[in-house]
């Protein structure tokens, strides 16, 4: 394997690590922010663990889809289930290209959906009823991280390796 | 992520929120055939504990605590409530100064409930350790309590402490970052100023008199609020009608309490917004002044049914509730 073969499946490799990271650290820092709204919520009211747990969830299927499309790329290359595959740069930096819609909109979707997740945890605190739409709030911005999902994943498949 | 430092916070207030009392509330408690039914009703909903059984004033300190409690265990940070305890300390400041002055020890003048205590407040004052107090007050102190040694004028003794305080508020807000708690610091220091050239109007004081009395706030012009006070009522309420405490001219014009109502009304419109915040310090402040709302209006149903007052005149006083 030449230099350059080697450059490719680095840069591939990249595109899964960018995938998996950017997009895990938004779910991360995410439930992070609605678990903050949710204890305060349990701390006065344990009744409504189950409500708030739920909506506090919402921001962690960017780090799914991150992890889906890493997943992908990793079988693509090889990585997974056989022998590494002879990826050229270019190649490479396609895979990197594929890979960051749902890494980079998996972030900041994963920040942006946490801080709404939170404002609807605080439906939830005083309206427990209201639960079907405080729901439909945080599902909104939902949907930017499955187009950015539908993207890379296409993306990534479309290139012949 | 220090944009969501309160967010644990804001969700315990948005989970208590649900037990403020409701306009609807207040309603039953005006519709209660005595004080003591009043008393039963609040108790009934949680209020007091098992050591204040049914003696009022007991039931409202703990209330006044139990709020503060809350706010104590969620804020991350409560220098930006100095805004609300600065009036407390302030009075325990005025308290001792007055009681070192007359030579008299009287433990029920004091707040608790604030940084410097009433037992050591009386201390810093009878042994003249004012370094001990926080910010500017030491120089408020040694004021103040010259001002009375050498005068014996209390209103004047007030007159320093209350400025002083008055000035506190103001820098407090600025000093916390928060725009909210800008905001009520300086409407706070504006409806004071207000109050102060209402009552000077009403007893004919000087311009002078005014001056020193009121501190400097960014919604009014003291100028122009001193010379409408000298020119009369009508100058006053015509002076408001031109600033953003427009609703405070047709108050003054209706009576004294429409007056007091209004402007207790005006600070929880100022909060109002504050329910829908999710990550700002806006509704804790928001909880503790509807709270400390709340109390009050059921020390004016309590007191109005006590002494007999018409329905009507005890309406006159209710305030707005937060929720």
């Amino acid at each position: 394997m030449n230099i350059a073969g080697e450059l490719g499946i680095v840069y591939a490799l990249l595109g899964a690590a960018v995938a998996v990271l950017f997009a895990g650290s938004g779910s991360a820092i995410g439930v992070g922010i609605a678990g903050q709204a949710a204890a305060g919520v349990v701390t006065e009211d344990p009744g409504k663990f189950a409500k708030v747990l739920i909506i506090q969830l919402l921001p962690g299927t960017q780090g799914l889809y991150g992890l889906l499309v890493g997943f992908i790329t990793l079988s693509k290359i090889g990585i997974l289930g056989g022998g590494i595959a002879d990826v050229s740069v270019t190649t490479g930096l396609l895979i990197l290209a594929a890979c960051l819609p749902i890494g980079i909109v998996g972030l900041l979707s994963g920040i942006a959906q946490g801080k709404t997740a939170a404002s609807a945890i605080g439906i939830v605190a005083k309206k427990p009823d209201q639960f079907g739409k405080a729901m439909l709030f945080p599902a909104m911005v939902e949907t930017y991280a499955i187009l950015a999902l539908l993207i890379s994943f296409l993306a990534v498949n479309g290139i012949q390796v | 992520m220090s944009n969501t430092k309160y967010t644990y916070a804001v969700a315990r207030i948005r989970a208590l929120e649900v037990s403020l009392f409701s306009d609807a509330f207040i309603e039953q408690l005006l519709a209660c055939k005595s004080a003591d039914q009043v008393l039963q009703s609040v108790i009934e909903k949680g209020w007091g504990d098992m050591d204040t059984e049914h003696d009022a004033e007991a039931v409202f300190k703990r209330e006044e605590e139990k709020a503060w409690e809350v706010i104590r265990d969620t804020a991350p940070d409560m220098s930006v409530f100095d805004v609300l305890s600065y009036p407390k300390l302030y009075h325990n400041l005025k308290a001792a100064v007055k009681e070192v002055y007359a030579g008299v020890n009287n433990p029920a003048m004091f707040y608790d409930d604030c940084a410097v205590s009433g037992e050591e407040m009386l201390q810093i004052v009878e042994n003249r350790e004012f370094s001990r107090l926080p910010g500017n007050m030491s120089r408020t102190a040694q004021e103040a309590l010259e001002a009375l040694l050498h005068t014996g004028d209390g209103q004047l003794c007030d007159i320093i402490v209350d400025r002083a305080a008055l000035d506190a508020i103001e820098e407090a807000g600025k000093r916390s970052g928060e725009p909210i708690i800008e905001d009520y610091a300086d409407t706070t220091v504006a409806i004071a100023d207000i109050k102060i050239a209402v009552r000077s109007q009403k007893t004919g004081k000087s311009a002078d008199f005014m001056r020193n009395a009121m501190a400097e706030c960014d919604s009014l012009s003291l100028d122009q609020l001193i010379r409408a006070a000298l020119a009369g009522e009508e100058e006053i309420a015509r002076y408001l009608e031109g600033t953003s405490y427009s609703g405070g001219a047709d108050a003054l014009r209706e009576s004294p309490s429409a007056f007091e109502r209004w402007c207790d009304n005006r600070m929880t419109e100022t909060l109002r917004p504050q329910k829908y915040e999710t990550f700002s310090v806006g509704p804790l402040l928001g909880y503790l002044v509807a709270r400390q709302n709340e109390i009050k209006t059921v020390r004016i149903i309590l007191t109005g049914k006590q002494n007999g007052f018409s329905d009507e005149a005890i309406r006159e006083r209710i305030r707005e509730m937060y929720v």
